[in-house]
């Protein structure tokens, strides 16, 4: 496991970081460190923080207190800090709009003439696969060809860092692989990344290490196998039961690490992180059998982040 | 990962990002139909319906009302009027009067609609008349005089000193060559305002401003690209107007026309400071339009436009000459109409200067990215 000490390779280090709106506690202390060359998730419900946490890395928030360091760079510490940092960065925001009279190319072209390095307009539509749209108007694109070419806006600059704010949102499945491609790549070259997301499958299949947020806080932060392990489960059995199951009697089914009961319509939702299921299902369906629980919908699967999430917040990712 | 160079490797010289920001706005531009036709169509089609509208139109004869009811006016006083507005003894152009004879109440009816100017009704005392009509009417006090005039010169009045009119005004003195730098001042207030606010505000609605927050884009550099995007416009505009004007109804420049575009470069400088303004954090477009519409609306109505300031009562004079619109104005028409140099223009110049660096600092003073 990468150690976050070692100021060297830190892409970023935020210090204490907080944000505090009017009327909200947007960011509660946060203490984060990004490694050069990783990827980071950063993942939580809508209104966990997470995007005001990436604007704050970017620069377009300005933090309440607290300390961001990019490259060693601190934001508004110096003008030269910044744009240096500044210079440093590609970033995807949630939603940018690109003026659509323009074409793709005179808007590749556009953001490259704000940085001193950048890579040629025809690699990258040929990476972001948009060579063909090269004169296309932005405004004639379909989403997941704006979302692409956003992402090449972000990388015209040659980043040592890429911030995603959910770069796959409300995307097709292909969409989204050919966006997880490009990053790969990216990162394939040695390239930073900071990606937030609440998609389970993006996080486990770009991130090398996840950090979890809920309301404002960092609730959890590591690979996401040690994540998943943390559980000390292998499988997830859920079932609706008619009745309320005791918990001492849950707890002590064969094979259970943890269980957790709520009510829901029509019963109460059981759900067993467990480690051999082969025991727990049996035990279980005894239980029902010898208190008259009707029991439904039982689905087993293994352990995600998913259940990482809800084992740490009680709710669903998606739930918000 | 490559370390940042100071130089670019790859593709030789490239644009900087303020050239390329100008080049892309002025393709957006040019890429927007609606815009050419507010920036050139628009003010060509008001320049030739109100050039035709007010071209050698000759003076409406005043409408005399004589009552059918009631005492009426002797016979000398109908006879001289009937005279009259057979045209009989108009020295210009066709009839002196008109004349429009009905009851009383129609009569006092139309006097109130202006439909008439006045009504002519026998006085109580013998041979004496009374002149009924509105003196805040500038037509009617001129009709009082003309109908006098008729009955005076009926009755036997003898004019001493002979008289004779000389009718031709000289060029410049029209109503499209006091018109046509009016619209070419209107014009270049409404693109700067709306070209430059509308365009700041939509990219800040786009979060596009946001997205070019983070880049090493300077705020300098990108308000400057929208100042500099109009000018190429200002040029373009200018030469449009000057020479459809000079073409279609032969209004010339009387001074020097690198003048003519020099005064238009101060203005637009001008109200593209107050453009950054509007802009400088409006989040919508429906906002920045009020506050665009707030601003032209009375500046066209008071910086005399369509017609003279002058006509405003005295005491707002110095307030109408201190707004922008109202030194534009009056600087190309000086230059235009009056063929007046740069020295004459100086105090109009530096109202604009003055009023243009002032909302442009204030504007970026209060400028935010998002």
């Amino acid at each position: 496991m990468p150690s976050g000490s070692d100021a060297a390779v830190a892409a970023v280090t935020c210090r204490q970081l907080v944000k505090r709106y009017p009327d909200v506690l947007a960011v509660a202390g946060i203490e984060l460190t990004v490694l050069a060359g990783e990827c980071m998730a950063v993942l939580g419900p809508n209104g966990a923080g997470k995007t005001t946490t990436v604007e704050m890395i970017e620069g377009l928030t300005a933090p309440t207190s607290g300390e961001i360091a990019v490259f060693g760079n601190v934001w508004g510490r110096s003008r030269k800090d910044d744009r240096a940092i500044r210079g440093m960065l590609g970033v995807q925001l949630q939603e940018t709009h690109f003026q659509e009279k323009l074409t793709v190319l005179e808007t590749i072209a556009l953001f490259a003439s704000f940085y001193e390095t950048t890579r040629a307009a025809t690699e990258l539509m040929a990476l972001v696969a948009l060579e063909s749209k090269a004169d296309a108007r932005v405004g004639k694109l379909s989403g997941g060809q704006k979302q692409r070419l956003a992402l090449a806006c972000a990388l015209v600059g040659k980043p040592r860092l890429l911030c995603l704010d959910e770069p796959t949102t409300g995307l097709d499945p292909q969409s989204r692989r050919q966006i997880w491609e490009i990053v790969e790549a990216f990162k394939a070259e040695g390239g930073t990344i900071l990606l937030t997301t609440h998609y389970m499958e993006e996080a486990a299949r770009l991130a090398d290490r996840v950090a979890i947020m809920d309301h404002g806080k960092l609730i959890a932060l590591d690979t996401p196998t040690a994540l998943i392990a943390s559980l000390g489960a292998e499988d997830i059995v859920e079932v609706l039961a008619d009745r309320e199951l005791s918990q001492a009697r849950l707890d002590a089914l064969p094979g259970v690490s943890s269980a957790k009961s709520e009510a829901r319509e029509g019963g109460v939702r059981v759900r067993l992180s467990v480690v051999d299921i082969s025991q727990t299902l049996p035990a279980l369906l005894a239980l029902a059998a010898a208190s008259g629980t009707r029991l439904d919908g039982l689905v087993t699967h293994r352990a995600t982040l998913e259940d990482v999430f809800v084992h740490h917040t009680g709710r669903a990712l998606r739930d918000g | 990962m490559v370390e940042p160079t100071p130089t670019s490797a790859e593709g030789g010289r490239r644009r900087g990002a303020l050239a390329t920001l100008v080049v892309a706005r002025i393709r957006m531009f040019l890429r927007e139909p609606a815009s050419i036709f507010w920036v050139f169509a628009f003010p060509a089609i008001l320049a030739i319906a109100l050039g035709t509208a007010f071209r050698d139109q000759p003076p409406e004869p005043p409408r005399i009302g004589i009552p059918t009811d009631g005492t009426a006016l002797t016979a000398v006083d109908l006879a001289s009027l009937g005279t009259a507005a057979k045209g009989e003894t108009a020295s210009l152009h066709g009839p002196k009067v008109i004349l429009e004879e009905s009851p009383r109440a129609v009569l006092d009816e139309a006097l109130r609609k202006g439909r008439i100017d006045v009504i002519v009704i026998p006085g109580e005392a013998p041979d004496s008349v009374v002149y009924r009509f509105d003196p805040q009417r500038s037509e009617a006090r001129l009709a009082r005089l003309v109908v006098d005039d008729v009955i005076q010169r009926g009755r036997g009045r003898i004019d001493h000193a002979s008289i004779s009119d000389a009718t031709e005004m000289p060029k410049g003195a029209r109503y499209i060559d006091f018109l046509l730098p009016g619209l070419i001042a209107m014009n270049l207030m409404g693109s700067a305002l709306w070209g430059v606010g509308y365009g700041m505000v939509q990219e800040r609605s786009k979060k596009l401003m946001r997205r070019f927050a983070t880049t090493p884009l300077t705020k300098t550099a990108f308000l400057s690209s929208y100042v500099l995007s109009r000018l190429v416009f200002l040029a373009i505009e200018v030469a449009f107007l000057v020479g459809f004007g000079s073409l279609v109804f032969d209004v010339n420049v009387a001074g020097s026309v690198a003048l003519v575009f020099g005064v238009a470069l101060v203005g637009v400088l001008s109200f593209t400071g107050f453009a950054v303004l509007c802009a400088s954090r409006t989040p919508s477009v429906e906002v920045v339009s009020g506050f665009i519409n707030a601003l032209t609306m009375p500046m066209w109505l008071l910086s005399g436009t369509f017609f003279s300031y002058e006509r405003f009562p005295e005491a707002i004079q110095p307030i109408i000459k201190a707004l922008p619109l109202t030194a534009l104005n009056d600087a190309l028409r000086g230059v235009i109409n009056d063929g007046a140099g740069l020295l004459d223009i100086a105090p109009q110049l530096g109202v604009l200067a003055g009023w243009g660096l002032f909302a442009f600092a204030l504007g970026v003073r209060l400028f935010r990215w998002r």
